[in-house]
Formats: C-alpha cells, sequence, structure tokens
C-alpha cells in the first residue's frame, strides 16, 4: 500500500454546473468533495471552479467569507476555472467590471459572444487533435500576461490557458466526454 | 425523442448552468438590478407576478417588449419571459428579442387549450411546467429542455410544488424497477413517448435538469423542494411580494446553496420579516388553480 494518500479534488459547489465536473473527474480517475466551506477547502489538493454564473458564485463567497481563504489555497495548489469559474480567476474582468480572485493573469470579457441563442459548438485544435469546445454565453480573453502559455485558440483568442499550475477554458470540457483537459489539470497536482 | 445534437446540447447546457441557483421572477429593471445584487442566477422577466394575476383576472399574456429589453439591458445575467402555452408567435418574437430561456407558461393566460410550441423548432431554449412525469416527459418530447415542477403559482403555498416533485421522483423510481415489457404500458399509462419512458427506466432521472416552482416563498422553502431532489428553484411572488424583498432574495440564494446545512439555512433565515401573504390551495375553485393550465 502506498504512504501516501489519494488527491483528493475539490469542486466549488456554490452554484453552478458542479455535478458535471464531478463526474468529469471521475471519469479521469479522481477522488472529487463538493466545497461550500473553508473547512471543505482545507481538506482538498486542487479545486475546479465549474460553470454557472459568475456574479452568483462572487456574492456567495463574498456572504462566506472565502475569497481570501481561495487566494491563499491557490498560492500554493492547482485552480482551474471553466467559463464562469475563468472569469472568477481572471485578474481583469470586463462588460462589466467586477471583482475576482485575481489568479490568472489575463483580462477577460464576459458574455462576449453575445446571449444564448449565440451560444456554439466549435471544434478547437488541442494537442494536435480536435476538441469539442461547448461555448455557452462565454466570455473571450482578450489580454494575457507573460506568464501565461496558451493551450487552445477559438477565432484567434484563447480559449484554453494555462498558468504555472492554473489552468483556465472559457468553454465546457465537462460537458463533453473528452476528459483530455480534466487529466492535463490532474497531472497538475 | 433525445436527440443529443448540438442544439440540445447547448439548450441543455445553459440549464446546467443555472443548476443550484435562483431564477427571480421580476416585472422592471429596478427589480432585476436587485435580484442581480443579491445572488440570482437568471431573472424572469414577466408583465405581473402571478399572486398579482391571480388577484385582478384577466388574460395574462407575454410582458411588453420595451420591458424585456430594459431587463436585459440592466442585468448581466441570463434574462428568461414567459409566453403563453401554445403561443408560437410570443415565443417568435421573444426568441428575435434575444432572451436566454423561453418559459411556456401556465402562468399566462393558455393561447390553446390542445397544444404545446413544437418548440425543436426554435435556436431558443424552452423551459416548461409539470406536475407528473407524463407531463415532463411530453414536454421534453416536443424539445422543453428544462423542466419545473408547477406548483401552484402565486399561492405563496408549498404544498403542490412538493406534491409535484415527490410525484415525479417516485414516478422515476418506479419506472427503474420494471422490465422492459411493462415499459410499453407505463408508457401509455403517462401518455409518454416509449424511448423517453425508457430513458427515464435506464438513468432514474429526466434527460434535462428539473427544477422546481410555485410557491417557494421563504428560504427553508426553497432548501425543502432541492432536498427533494430540486435541481434549482424558481421563485415568482415570493420576493417582491415580501415585506423585505433585498434581504429574502438574498436568504434565498444562500438557502439553493446550503440546502442541506441547517446552521447555514438559520442564518439565512435569521433576520427575515414577513413572507408573502399565503393561500390554502384546497380552498381555491378549480377555475382559479394554473397547474391543471397544460395538457
Amino acid at each position: 500500500m502506498s504512504a501516501t494518500r489519494k488527491k483528493l479534488v475539490g469542486i466549488l459547489a456554490l452554484q453552478g454546473d458542479f455535478e458535471a465536473h464531478e463526474k468529469a473527474l471521475k471519469t479521469a480517475g479522481a477522488d472529487t468533495l463538493q466545497v461550500r466551506t473553508a473547512q471543505q477547502l482545507d481538506r482538498v489538493d486542487a479545486l475546479i471552479i465549474p460553470g454557472g454564473e459568475s456574479t452568483t458564485m462572487l456574492k456567495l463567497l463574498g456572504y462566506m467569507n472565502l475569497l481570501e481563504p481561495l487566494r491563499s489555497f491557490a498560492a500554493t495548489k492547482p485552480v482551474f476555472g471553466t467559463c464562469a469559474g475563468a472569469i472568477l480567476l481572471a485578474n481583469k474582468v470586463e462588460s462589466p467590471n467586477q471583482e475576482s480572485l485575481g489568479i490568472i493573469d489575463m483580462t477577460i470579457e464576459r458574455n462576449a459572444y453575445g446571449r444564448q441563442i449565440d451560444s456554439r459548438v466549435a471544434e478547437v485544435d488541442y494537442e494536435g487533435r480536435p476538441f469539442e469546445a461547448v461555448f455557452i454565453r462565454a466570455p473571450i480573453i482578450r489580454k494575457t500576461g507573460p506568464g501565461v502559455r496558451v493551450l487552445a485558440e477559438y477565432q484567434g483568442t484563447p480559449v484554453l490557458i494555462e498558468q504555472g499550475k492554473h489552468l483556465a477554458s472559457t468553454f465546457h470540457p465537462e460537458l463533453t466526454g473528452d476528459s483530455r483537459v480534466h487529466s492535463l489539470f490532474l497531472s497538475k497536482i | 425523442m433525445i436527440v443529443n445534437d448540438e442544439q440540445f446540447r447547448l439548450k441543455v447546457g445553459l440549464a446546467e448552468m443555472l443548476k443550484g441557483g435562483v431564477i427571480m421572477d421580476v416585472i422592471n429593471a429596478e427589480q432585476a438590478v436587485i435580484a442581480e445584487k443579491a445572488g440570482a442566477s437568471a431573472v424572469m422577466a414577466l408583465e405581473r407576478v402571478p399572486s398579482d394575476i391571480r388577484k385582478e383576472g384577466g388574460v395574462a399574456r407575454m410582458s411588453p417588449v420595451r420591458i424585456i429589453r430594459e431587463i436585459m439591458g440592466a442585468v448581466t445575467i441570463p434574462v428568461m419571459a414567459k409566453a403563453r402555452i401554445g403561443h408560437f408567435t410570443e415565443a417568435r418574437i421573444l426568441e428575435s428579442l434575444g432572451v436566454d430561456y423561453i418559459d411556456e407558461s401556465e402562468v399566462l393566460t393558455p393561447a390553446d387549450d390542445e397544444h404545446h410550441i413544437a418548440k425543436r423548432d426554435f435556436t431558443v431554449p424552452f423551459v416548461c411546467g409539470a406536475r407528473n412525469l407524463g407531463e415532463a416527459l411530453r414536454r421534453i418530447a416536443e424539445g422543453a429542455t428544462m423542466i419545473r415542477t408547477k406548483g401552484e403559482a402565486g399561492s405563496g403555498n408549498i404544498v403542490e410544488a412538493v406534491r409535484h416533485i415527490r410525484t415525479i421522483i417516485r414516478e422515476m423510481r418506479h419506472l427503474t424497477i420494471l422490465g422492459k415489457e411493462e415499459l410499453v404500458h407505463e408508457a401509455k399509462v403517462l401518455g409518454a413517448p416509449l424511448d423517453l419512458v425508457e430513458w427515464v427506466a435506464e438513468h432514474g432521472r429526466l434527460p434535462v435538469p428539473n427544477f422546481s416552482a410555485g410557491g417557494i416563498a421563504t428560504p427553508a422553502d426553497a432548501a425543502l423542494v432541492m432536498q427533494l431532489g430540486a435541481e434549482a428553484v424558481f421563485v415568482g411572488s415570493g420576493i417582491f411580494k415580501s415585506s423585505d424583498p433585498e434581504a429574502r432574495a438574498k436568504a434565498i440564494v444562500k438557502a439553493a446553496t446550503y440546502y442541506k446545512d441547517p446552521a447555514m439555512l438559520l442564518e439565512a433565515s435569521e433576520e427575515l420579516g414577513m413572507a408573502m401573504p399565503g393561500l390554502d390551495i384546497s380552498k381555491l375553485p378549480a377555475e382559479e388553480l394554473m397547474q391543471t393550465r397544460g395538457w
């Protein structure tokens, strides 16, 4: 038996499609925990911030005084944000300006493709193979800092990026059967 | 009947994003801003909240376009709007306007007393009400990509919402223990397409998200239906007909997230004033019930 315990991946479960991430993580072979409190955050080795409404999550993070604990968590442990999660991770949010965690050096614009009727499924190139990217009222990453590496693009803007141990996508890998992005995140723990 | 194509996935996808949240009825931009500030995950634009429709009577229709447009301009969260049952041109107008979800709703006066909208033909997604599994599956067959249990809108009384969510969950559970040959009979009894009945029998859940509506007035009400299996809640008259809309909206948002945590529910309920006045549904005449609209 291994002396090290199996890594536990948290999913911020305040609002949004956290269950879809839970399923994707289990498919990728991880143990998971839904995180709603600072105590639960202390137990996990990495955290996913799911899709949903960034304003709703921001309110709940505020109500629960979770913003600072999340920032300190990210100083040592990997965080992956999808769509609303990516918005929360950015250091600058536009349209409108809103508070964020400032974990990844990027400027992100909310609802940048338009409304739900402008939501789309597109094929993006990831590791030389197509990845089906589901964009739902998605943001667009307008600017990235020097520490950010772009892993996939769509229409000339980054849609999957990494900065050290952190990951962000403007699409929803949790809504497709392809677990490559989740596996990449697990490899960062 | 489940066409797992791009459109279906995008429509269900937005419903997935709304899980664990609170969708609040608003009648103008000012209320929409209050809802967004409190943490609503979406707003539902309508002309009058259900309790006023009930009081004032008359024909309840789609909201004036101007008001919906103002609401869309005032908030960044998804904006839904209601169309009358079967009124596919109201729905086309809402689609052209760019609302994010259409609620083909029994709260408005039905435009067709036999048919619902053929919802697959639209790019905009639809949510529909249901009281039982047969109704839910018929709506999904027509193209609804989100179901909400109807409850009794504008009543401030949770009893019907509880009955409907329990009924749907019980009927789904029942399907999972039946043999294949029994499912054909069950489809006949439910009045639902066999392939959807088979899908539910195999998965034990609806193929689209299942939310709850109709009578939620307190954080405890929201937590109750979430514990019974609802994946998000719609609050209609419950917020803006209470004595304390802002505080109540916040408290219900907290309750939808911490629905399993009694200490958090206590905290959320702590400083609230009076909830909206409620109605005893057993004393309502049958023709005043909204939940029986829909076929």
